[in-house]
């Protein structure tokens, strides 16, 4: 499964670093694909904008969604996501800082597959991300139109 | 309501009026009537006595020559007179001398009832009037002159008199009956007005309808002033009652999108504390670690305690910042109360405390089925607090016992957690539910402050009470009351 993508949308690059630091430290070696904000997730998912052209029958296995981004939030993102018929059934893991209620109902709510807050404790964090490498990597089957989707 | 008073009012006017009406024509009648039939017997006592004395005189010379057949012609006379019934002509020594009857039936006495002394005796009987007269010629008694009467005109002349009185009793009833309508509108109807008035005001609460003078004089009328006067007070009170119910209601409205804003603000504040201020926390924390395990080798002991200590800094503002969003969300949570086992509460949060740490020997006790009303994720966060701290505070102790159970004080059922921890001091107890208050050092027991807190916020919304009891090194006991 190591060719499987993990696309990561996160816009603070302390916390990509880190997380790419997290996935190295478990040894997941897939392609990381890294959008800075909204607009850039849903460009490389649909192929638009910098991703023109991107063989958009290749999906990420699992998109690591952060709640707060700079233009289209997490939320639009996720949304647009569902309401997508090419994207609709990707599994999408909300990571993010806060554990308000309000945001895991509305992630849930928006058809999110799983939430997750990022711990403080790095060491945490590192657990965290194996679990998350070792479910949605290996363990999790995916739709069969989720990975391959014909292009219109 | 009115309906019957309306008939009542008129009905008693009406009664009253035939009723005085009545009772004066009556007595005015009876009076009258018997001075008249008085007056009547009189006149006839007299026609008759008259009657009787021609009758005696007429017989003198009969009597004198004791001619009995001329005393019965001078009788016969009578015959004339339809009310006589019967004569009789006595000799002076009682005898009777002529006799005339109208009937042959009718009975005469035998002497003349009369005393010696009297000139004339009359005497009334039932239907019958008996008048004796003497009979005298030149001062000497010849004899006595017997009439007898009946009262038949005085009879038909009661009779007509009572007919008489009937039919004026009825004519002035039906006056009486005609003047009563004229006081019921002048009287009657101005009050049912009024109290018709008086009953739509009570039942509509409409004050500012007015009693309307239709003509009326006197005290009536002062009674329509003095009650639209009432009305006029009553509405002017009313108005200036809702006019500051209105005020108050705007300013409760006020105040409540005020409040709606504030916390509107308190939310969207809590909400970017719990985003944007953990972030660089983590990148701390992260960072910090990656020195550690990829320059471990470079960096000596000093430095490598440094980072520590960094790392520990970065956890606790953690928890202090997961505690402070925590404190803020049950401020502005909302209450939803519900039959809550309390009992049960606490025996699984007891058992996530010995899941956590398995080594410890501590002797938990849990009264079975308390019970109360109330927010159960709050409550939840309540017992959480108040057992884990009885947990941490016994830490140090090689065997503790804690117990969550109801008891009386001071007439009120408190619920409490008591351990034989560590205790605090009580002259301290008053800054024991303060945020970031604490009685102990950060080594000592590790802590943000902010749980008691969070303990007393929860029980104020429910209305209740805590506080707390303790010595130190004697253990502690928190009481609350929802």
């Amino acid at each position: 499964m190591e060719n499987a993508v993990i696309l990561l949308v996160e816009d603070n690059p302390d916390d990509e670093a880190l997380t790419l630091r997290a996935l190295k430290k478990n040894n997941i070696k897939n392609a990381l694909v890294v959008a800075h904000d909204g607009t850039e997730a849903l460009d490389y998912l649909f192929g638009t904008g910098k991703f023109d052209g991107r063989d958009t029958r290749v999906m990420p296995h699992v998109i690591l969604l952060d709640l707060k981004l700079p233009k289209l939030d997490g939320f639009d993102v996720l949304r647009a996501i569902r309401a997508d018929e090419r994207t609709r059934l990707l599994p999408v893991v909300i990571l993010t800082t806060s554990n308000e209620e309000q945001d895991r109902i509305n992630g849930y709510g928006l058809g999110a597959n799983s939430y997750i807050r990022k711990p403080v404790e790095f060491g945490s964090f590192i657990e965290a991300v194996k679990q998350l490498g070792l479910y949605w990597l290996i363990l999790n089957q995916t739709a069969p139109t989720a990975s391959v989707s014909p292009k219109n | 309501m009115s309906s019957i008073q309306r008939v009542s009012i008129t009905k008693k006017l009406t009664q009253m009026n035939m009723l005085v009406c009545a009772v004066a024509l009556s007595l005015a009648c009876a009076g009258f009537v018997v001075f008249d039939l008085a007056t009547y017997r009189q006149v006839l006592l007299r026609n008759l006595s008259i009657q009787s004395q021609v009758t005696g005189s007429n017989s003198v010379s009969a009597l004198l020559f004791d001619d009995p057949d001329s005393a019965k012609r001078t009788l016969s006379a009578l015959q004339f007179a339809p009310n006589i019934l019967s004569a009789c002509i006595y000799t002076s020594d009682g005898k009777q001398f002529a006799v005339y009857r109208r009937d042959a039936s009718i009975q005469i006495p035998a002497t003349p009832q009369i005393q010696a002394s009297e000139n004339e005796r009359a005497s009334s009987g039932h239907e019958k009037i008996t008048l004796v007269h003497t009979i005298t010629f030149h001062g000497k008694l010849l004899g006595f002159t017997y009439i007898q009467s009946d009262i038949q005109p005085l009879i038909a002349r009661m009779e007509n008199y009572l007919a008489i009185a009937g039919i004026m009793l009825a004519l002035c009833l039906s006056v009486a009956l005609f003047l009563s309508r004229i006081a019921r509108r002048s009287i009657a109807e101005p009050i049912q007005r009024l109290a018709h008035v008086a009953g739509r005001i009570s039942r509509d609460k409409e004050y500012s309808v007015r009693a309307v003078r239709d003509g009326e004089e006197g005290e009536l009328a002062d009674l329509v002033e003095a009650f639209n006067e009432m009305l006029v007070q009553i509405e002017e009170r009313d108005r200036s009652l809702k006019a500051s119910h209105d005020e108050l209601e705007q300013r409760v409205s006020h105040r409540t999108a005020e409040l709606t804003a504030a916390n509107k603000e308190l939310e969207s504040f809590s909400y970017s504390v719990s985003h944007d201020l953990r972030a660089p926390l983590r990148s701390i924390d992260g960072f910090s670690l990656a020195l550690l395990d990829d320059y471990g080798e470079k960096l000596d002991d000093e430095a490598k305690s440094h980072l520590t200590r960094i790392r520990a800094a970065t956890a606790r503002m953690g928890l202090l910042i997961d505690d402070l969003l925590n404190l803020a969300r049950v401020a502005r949570a909302e209450l939803n109360r519900q039959p809550v086992n309390l009992s049960a509460m606490a025996s699984s949060i007891v058992e996530d405390l010995r899941k956590a740490n398995p080594e410890r020997k501590v002797d938990f006790f849990v009264q079975d089925c308390l019970e109360t009303a109330g927010d159960g994720r709050l409550l939840r966060v309540v017992l959480e607090n108040l057992l884990g701290n009885a947990w941490k505070y016994t830490s140090k102790r090689p065997a503790a016992s804690i117990q969550f159970a109801k008891r009386q004080v001071n007439g009120e059922e408190a619920y409490f957690v008591a351990d034989d921890g560590a205790g605090f001091d009580p002259a301290y107890a008053g800054r024991l539910f303060g945020a970031f208050q604490r009685l102990h050092g950060v080594n000592e027991f590790p802590g943000s402050g902010i749980g008691l807190a969070t303990v007393q916020r929860i029980i104020h919304r429910h209305g209740g009470r805590v506080w707390a009891e303790s010595a130190v090194g004697k253990g502690a006991t928190f009481y609350f009351i929802v």
